[in-house]
């Protein structure tokens, strides 16, 4: 690559804790270059150091982190040595940035135009008040958000979660970048919104000729927006490499590990996730830092930092014993085939259920024949030791059939039983112990449904102690059981779950809500949060928990490959009806309605692999 | 919106009902009453009758609370028993006078505070910061009594430069009254300052650190703006509540800084009614001390909701 159309020069950044600290760097010798014009992925889990990469490029180091070495060049300029003045008038201009979480990085007292019209008067150059607001109108009608002069004024949290991420990026474009940086442009968004911008980015790119940096966890969304891919781990590139190639050839043991770990549509069944965790920033590694969980690695692997060598032009790996194509067996992995319900009997019985967004008001009867139905007539049969998956996109209802079925949401009309007699339509304070203790709830987000300050014992038994009498010895007993049920030792009950990774804290909820010895699971999306290496191990642990205790799962998730993998059948959403309801495999392969056709249209996922040829492999 | 701020005068008018019979309970609660307070615990006889006759305190405790508190209504705060005056007259120029010097401590020290709680938090753990933020925290652990009188040791008696007692009569005319009472209306400035600074400096530095600001620094926006624009509105609105929580400290720490400066103000008559167990102006005073509270936390939420845009454009 040639200097001049270079557009980007990453060289031996690095970027640590400030002071003199011992701990890791967060960012490690990376190198990166980037072409005019073109768009480069970078892949890494949460922790990984992407983000802090990501800032780098726009001279930026957050508090509490320092540039220890290396630079970072936007064309000719240090983006680390340039004066104040000059990096003011590139960033927001020829340089920008779509934050993740563009709900937070919008200001919240300043209308949504005010915010644009601010980078067109530091960017954009001299231009009367009605010109600015013609562009910004033209702005927000490229990124496609409905009525662009009524938006314009209005607040941030006026707008939704999908039209405030367009209006980030409406805001990014609007100083014309030669180089756009995306921080998870997509994450949160619905499938069908995250297919609607990717479309559009890329749209853009082609006709403006920007070149585009995108971080993301989501390896379907760089394969579909980047040319190039990097994939990063505990803050170094340990691969980087045209998409195609790498996605299909991956080379380097981590990426081939996160790439089998990705369920995917046309193979039901749960991918194997990593064993394992990160390495802790305070953990010195003298070697690879992927080494402690490497199945390949050796005594030099522990010993010595792999340097990045160059497999095929273009393609780089930082690996002492790269080898190509998938992991063996993996990405075909599966649990033992699905014990079919055949004579079971019905653990769930929802008969033509429907619940309104409003709550009950003074005038009940007024109200609910107004207001709009958040479930209507939604029937559904849960089996003995059957997993039902629940899709759909937000505001589909999904999540208000559980707490409808939990009782934390009145029912308006229809019938809900679980185990033939008990009654679902009551609210969960007139239910009894019985009932309550036979259903059990796993929330999204393990850190805000576990106590910050109890003990995993804790956790543990306090469902154990009010369900059943048992002595303190039991307890203990059945807690380090449940332990090991999700596959953590007895060692875990002393800790508190901050000292947990976030699967380890998913799993402990998990134990939680199986120490209930529940008839029936409810589980609202809890692999979100997660990454898609932890991701693998979770599923998989209410997998063969639901089989062995024969518990009924209802499996609630946005994202149709998840359910596919792990549910037995599935049931799709939309709009508070039940548009589709079939066996997992024929819902995904024939889908009936035109919608899931759709939902199954904008998933995506990472090219397929190649099958473990080795045709590249260096002699 | 106007629905919310109706919601809010609504709560403020119960609480102060509330509070009147409260305050009216209290006295019923305590062993013997206006006249015994008055005329001594030992009093009895004819003596007692015709005083508890003239203040109506023979008949049942019901009746003489729907009087008081009609009368109330209609802004007559009864009678002195002391002073054998009506209250609304003795109260009145005091209460301008609290006022005066109220105000006057706040139109200084409301500025002042901003403005140097913003300085500290821009210059974060640097000499200027570390130098106010100890200053404050001086200001705010010394009691008014103390600051007072070093104030008046330092600058009445050592350098002559204010007088170090208020001597103006309490019908003064405002700009008399303010001459002579510069070093009350310091030390109520003074302690005020402090606390509004430390809590503008905190929700300054939280406001810095968001994401917002992080992104007006990506789009190239000049640091002057950044801090005009993101910063200032977005710390201000929590700070408007502790401003509403500052104002009912003012509203105590007058009683002591009118006591020591001999200030003609409401918290001054306050502490003389209770010296004098004159029972018909105390209740008068603690319902007005109460109201003038009322009123500036009414204030500040009504503020709070008009500068926050999430409630500005909150539709029920």
């Amino acid at each position: 690559m040639s200097s001049s159309n270079k557009i980007l020069a990453v060289d031996g950044l690095t970027i640590g804790a400030g002071g003199e600290s011992e701990v890791a760097p967060v960012v490690d010798r990376i190198d990166l270059t980037l072409a005019q014009g073109s768009a480069l992925g970078i892949a890494g889990e949460s922790g990984s150091g992407k983000s802090t990469l990501l800032l780098a490029m726009m001279g930026v180091v957050k508090p509490g982190l320092e540039l220890r070495a290396g630079t970072c060049r936007f064309g000719q300029l240090d983006l680390f040595a340039a004066p104040p003045a000059a990096l003011e008038k590139l960033r927001g201009g020829r340089l920008a940035l779509v934050p993740q979480n563009a709900g937070l990085a919008l200001t919240p007292n300043i209308r949504i135009g005010d915010q644009i019209a601010e980078v067109l008067r530091y960017h954009a150059g001299p231009a009367d008040q009605e010109r600015h607001n013609a562009h910004i109108a033209e702005l927000l009608a490229l990124v496609r958000l409905p009525d662009p002069e009524l938006l314009g004024r209005r607040f941030p949290h006026e707008l939704s979660g999908g039209q405030l991420q367009r209006v980030g990026i409406a805001m990014a474009l609007a100083g014309q970048p030669d180089l756009l940086l995306l921080d998870e442009p997509t994450t949160g968004l619905d499938v069908t919104t995250q297919l609607g911008i990717l479309e559009l980015l890329e749209d853009i790119r082609r006709k403006q000729g920007m070149a585009m940096v995108c971080v993301s966890h989501d390896l379907g969304v760089l394969a579909r927006l980047c040319g190039d891919i990097a994939i990063m781990y505990a803050g170094r590139l340990v691969e980087q490499g045209p998409a195609t190639r790498l996605l299909t050839q991956p080379a380097h043991p981590y990426s081939r590990a996160l790439l089998a770990s990705i369920p995917r549509l046309a193979s039901a069944g749960i991918p194997t996730g990593i064993p394992g965790r990160p390495p802790a920033p305070d953990q010195a590694l003298a070697g690879c830092r992927f080494a402690p969980r490497c199945r390949h690695a050796d005594r030099t692997c522990s010993d010595v930092v792999p340097p990045s060598r160059d497999l095929t032009t273009g393609h780089l790996v930082a690996c002492h014993h790269p080898q190509l194509g998938m992991e063996p067996g993996s990405a075909v992995a599966k649990l033992a085939t699905r014990q079919h319900p055949g004579a079971t009997e019905a653990r769930l019985l929802v008969d033509g259920l429907s619940v309104t967004y409003q709550r009950r008001g003074l005038l009940p009867g007024l109200r609910q024949t107004q207001a709009k139905r958040a479930l209507d007539r939604v029937s559904l049969i849960l089996h003995r030791s059957e997993i039902l998956g629940l899709v759909g996109e937000s505001g589909s209802g999904k999540s208000t059939l559980l707490k409808a079925l939990a009782g934390l949401w009145p029912v308006l009309e229809g019938r809900a039983v679980m185990d033939e007699h008990r009654d679902l339509t009551e609210p969960v304070q007139k239910r009894d112990r019985d009932s309550l203790r036979r259903m059990q709830l796993i929330f999204q987000n393990p850190d805000a449904s576990l106590n910050p300050r109890h003990t995993i014992r804790e956790i543990l038994s306090q469902p154990l102690r009010l369900y059943f009498s048992l002595s303190r010895t039991e307890v203990e007993a059945r807690a380090s059981r449940l332990l090991g049920d999700v596959r953590l030792d007895a060692s875990y009950l002393d800790r508190q779950p901050a000292e947990l990774s976030g699967g380890e804290r998913q799993r402990v909820a998990i134990a939680r809500a199986f120490a209930a010895e529940p008839d029936v699971i409810l589980c609202d999306e809890i692999t979100s949060a997660l990454d898609v290496s932890v991701q693998a191990s979770v599923l998989q642990i209410i997998r063969e928990l639901t089989q062995e205790k024969q518990v009924a799962c209802l499996f609630v998730s946005h994202d149709l490959a998840v359910v596919n993998a792990i549910a037995d059948r599935i049931a799709v959403l939309y709009r508070g009806q039940l548009v589709e309801l079939g066996e997992a495999r024929q819902v995904c392969a024939a889908p009936a309605h035109t919608y899931t056709r759709q939902l199954l249209a904008a998933v995506l996922e990472p090219p397929a692999s190649g099958g473990g040829t080795v045709s590249g492999a260096p002699a | 919106m106007l629905k919310l701020i109706l919601q809010r005068f609504g709560a403020a008018c119960f609480t102060l009902a509330f509070i009147a019979i409260v305050v009216f309970g209290a006295v019923e609660l305590m062993p013997g009453n206006a006249c015994t307070a008055y005329l001594g615990r030992d009093a009895k006889g004819a003596k007692l009758e015709s005083c508890e006759k003239r203040l109506g305190l023979d008949r049942p405790a019901f009746e003489r609370f729907g009087e008081w508190a009609g009368r109330l209504a209609q802004g007559d705060l009864g009678e002195s028993v002391r002073r054998g005056k009506p209250i609304t007259e003795l109260v009145g120029w005091r209460l301008r006078n609290t006022i005066v010097l109220a105000v006057t401590a706040l139109l200084f020290g409301i500025p002042i505070a901003i403005g140097l709680g913003v300085l500290a938090a821009l210059r974060r753990d640097r000499p200027v910061d570390i130098l106010l933020s100890t200053t404050a925290i001086f200001a705010m652990t010394i009691p008014e009594f103390v600051s007072a009188t070093l104030l008046i040791l330092v600058f009445s008696i050592g350098l002559g430069w204010a007088a170090g007692v208020v001597t103006v009569s309490y019908k003064a005319p405002v700009l008399d009254l303010l001459a002579n009472s510069i070093l009350p209306a310091v030390t109520l400035t003074l302690v005020l300052t402090a606390h509004i600074l430390r809590m503008v400096r905190s929700s300054v530095i939280d406001v810095l650190e968001s994401e917002y600001v992080l992104m007006a620094h990506l789009k190239g926006v000049p640091f002057g703006r950044i801090v005009w624009r993101h910063v200032l509105p977005n710390s201000l609105l929590p700070a408007i509540s502790v401003i509403g929580l500052t104002m009912a400290w003012l509203l105590g720490g007058v009683v002591v800084v009118e006591s020591v400066y001999n200030y003609p103000g409401l918290g001054r008559m306050a502490v003389d009614a209770v010296a004098d167990r004159d029972i018909p102006l105390i209740q008068a005073i603690a319902l007005l001390i109460c109201g003038l509270y009322i009123l500036s936390n009414l204030a500040t939420d009504v503020l709070a909701l008009m500068l926050n845009p999430r409630l500005r454009t909150y539709r029920t």
